[in-house]
């Protein structure tokens, strides 16, 4: 086989390789696109103005589905602030300290496999050591669920961007007799800082969706609460309920709240990308 | 190869081994350095110059498996002695490292960082430090109208200048340069080299060199290593002129390494 034979058969590789490559984008596009679209179909008429400003109603009567909107914001916010601080320091722990001792390798595995945990399991969990024994359902129970949820999406994405910084920067400032936990917070933390807001904002799409873990903790409420220590209404539960219904004003309900959240999640995703890329192009 | 009488020497290293686990990077060094003068490292990659440069500052101690043996004595301690303490040990002796490590925060900060650590210094007396430094660093014409943006925003020869205005702004004793100027272009070399001239007046320089042109320009003493040893140690021009081992010439001159 001479030179240009070899070529030619490496260009016709190329080009089928390349072609498998973008069917199965297309693929994959494909289905997500199509999702999308349906959401959009189905979710924007039913996105009306009653949607924010009423409860979730009986079958056969108007309402909207403030409640679920801002039980799922209180449980959301309150699970990221519990589950942030936990998340980052750990992740800073491991990433920082780790390289010495049993305790990070072993803290690492088990982190892994909550991170893959299926979030029923989570649900279930804090049903057993919180809801039965206050003997009812919370919001409490459902921020304490996406809490666990968010602690190891945190420490994973913390870690790895610490790790992303050059140790010639840590280096440079223990060089100058700077004490570990002045080099953690002024140099590294700060060196890494959008990649872990990023790992946040990502942790905030995952549990805004999640509908597994509440189902066994904050279950739902039909009528407005802020009340975190009583059952609570959330987005999830709701579509979850109101989209097996037979009753059609409740469906049209479940697809706006399904629309609801695949937008602020899509947001949330768009935004931390582009703060991401922001953080990677000044450096 | 014992130590060169040396005018007046600074620091003293004695016997000095290094390990890295097991593997023995450096073996019985012996040299002086002298005060307010360059001393340079030279040899082939992985012959222990860096180690040896890092051992000054116990740089290594960040890592577990590294461990030295001997002594280096400044000011009559020894450096390597654990009840030394590391922080102020740091405080005496600067460090420049390959790649330009400046930290995420504005370059006022950057310089303000290390000072921070030992001084309490008022607003007044804090912008005159930083001024000093960035001078003696040849930076503070180019960075003075824009000391509140980002360090990392400046070029890679301002980044390392900026380094080494952060080094000198604690007012260290000793400046160790790890081939600081590796990662710059000619123009940028020229400067940092100019500037290493001038520093000496101030500081006592340790610089670890790829380039045997830089170290037979900057240096007034010079140290050839080779696989941990210490192959020969003196005066720049002699070393390079009419060195005594036979290792050395065919280094310098280009036929190995």
């Amino acid at each position: 086989m001479n030179k240009f034979d070899l070529y030619t058969r490496r260009r016709i590789v190329n080009a089928a390789g390349l072609a498998v490559s973008v069917l199965a984008m297309a693929f994959g596009l494909f289905w997500l696109c199509w999702i999308l679209w349906t959401l959009l179909e189905h979710g924007l008429p039913a996105l009306t103005s009653t949607v924010f400003t009423q409860m979730t109603p009986p079958p056969g009567s108007n309402g909207g589905l403030l409640n679920a909107i801002s039980g799922s914001l209180m449980m959301t916010v309150l699970g990221t602030i519990i589950g942030t601080p936990i998340g980052i320091l750990a992740g800073t722990y491991l990433a920082e300290f780790g390289q010495r001792g049993w305790m990070a390798p072993i803290t690492r595995f088990i982190n892994d496999i909550l991170l893959s945990a299926p979030s029923i399991v989570i649900g279930l969990f804090v049903y057993e050591i919180y809801v039965v024994h206050v003997k009812h359902f919370s919001g409490w129970a459902g921020a304490l669920a996406l809490a666990i949820l968010v602690i190891p999406i945190v420490i994973r994405t913390t870690e790895n961007m610490l790790r992303l910084v050059p140790s010639t920067l840590r280096e440079a400032a223990a060089a100058l007799g700077a004490p570990q936990w002045k080099i953690i917070n002024f140099v590294t933390l700060r060196a890494a800082r959008a990649g872990i807001i990023t790992g946040v904002m990502l942790a905030i799409a995952r549990i805004s969706g999640e509908t597994a873990p509440l189902l066994f903790t904050s279950l739902n409420n039909q009528f407005w609460s802020s009340n975190m220590d009583q059952p609570m209404a959330n987005l999830p539960v709701v579509i979850f309920q109101f989209a097996m219904s037979p009753y059609e004003d409740w469906q049209r309900l479940a697809w706006a709240g399904a629309l609801l959240i695949t937008l602020s999640v899509l947001t949330l995703n768009i935004v931390a990308r582009v703060l991401f890329r922001q953080s990677v192009t000044t450096h | 190869m014992s130590t060169e009488t040396i005018a007046n020497p600074k620091v003293f290293v004695k016997d000095l081994n290094f390990f890295y686990g097991n593997y023995r990077a450096l073996k019985d060094i012996n040299l002086n350095i002298a005060e307010k003068m360059v001393t340079a490292f030279i040899g082939p990659s992985g012959c222990g110059k860096s180690t040896l440069l890092r051992t000054f500052n116990r740089m290594y101690q960040l890592y577990p498996k590294q461990r030295a043996t001997g002594e280096i004595l400044l000011d009559g301690a020894n450096v390597l002695d654990a009840k030394q303490d590391l922080n102020m040990l740091r405080a005496k002796i600067g460090m420049v490292f390959q790649k330009p490590t400046p930290f995420p925060m504005s370059i006022y900060d950057n310089i303000a960082f290390g000072v921070k650590l030992y001084e309490s210094l008022s607003k007044h007396d804090m912008e005159a430090r930083v001024e000093w430094a960035l001078k003696k660093a040849a930076l503070w014409t180019e960075v003075k109208d824009k000391l509140k943006q980002s360090g990392t925003g400046l070029s890679g020869g301002q980044q390392q200048r900026l380094c080494i205005a952060r080094a000198i702004a604690v007012k260290p004793q000793v400046l160790l340069l790890d081939e600081p100027t590796s990662a710059l272009d000619p123009i940028s070399t020229a400067h940092i080299e100019k500037l290493i001239d001038e520093l000496k007046e101030d500081f006592t320089i340790v610089i670890v060199t790829h380039n045997m042109q830089q170290a037979a320009r900057v240096s007034d003493y010079t140290a050839y290593m080779y696989l941990g040893d210490l192959i020969e140690f003196g005066e720049t021009s002699t070393v390079f002129t009419n060195p005594k081992r036979k290792e050395t010439e065919d280094y310098i001159t280009g036929r190995f390494g």
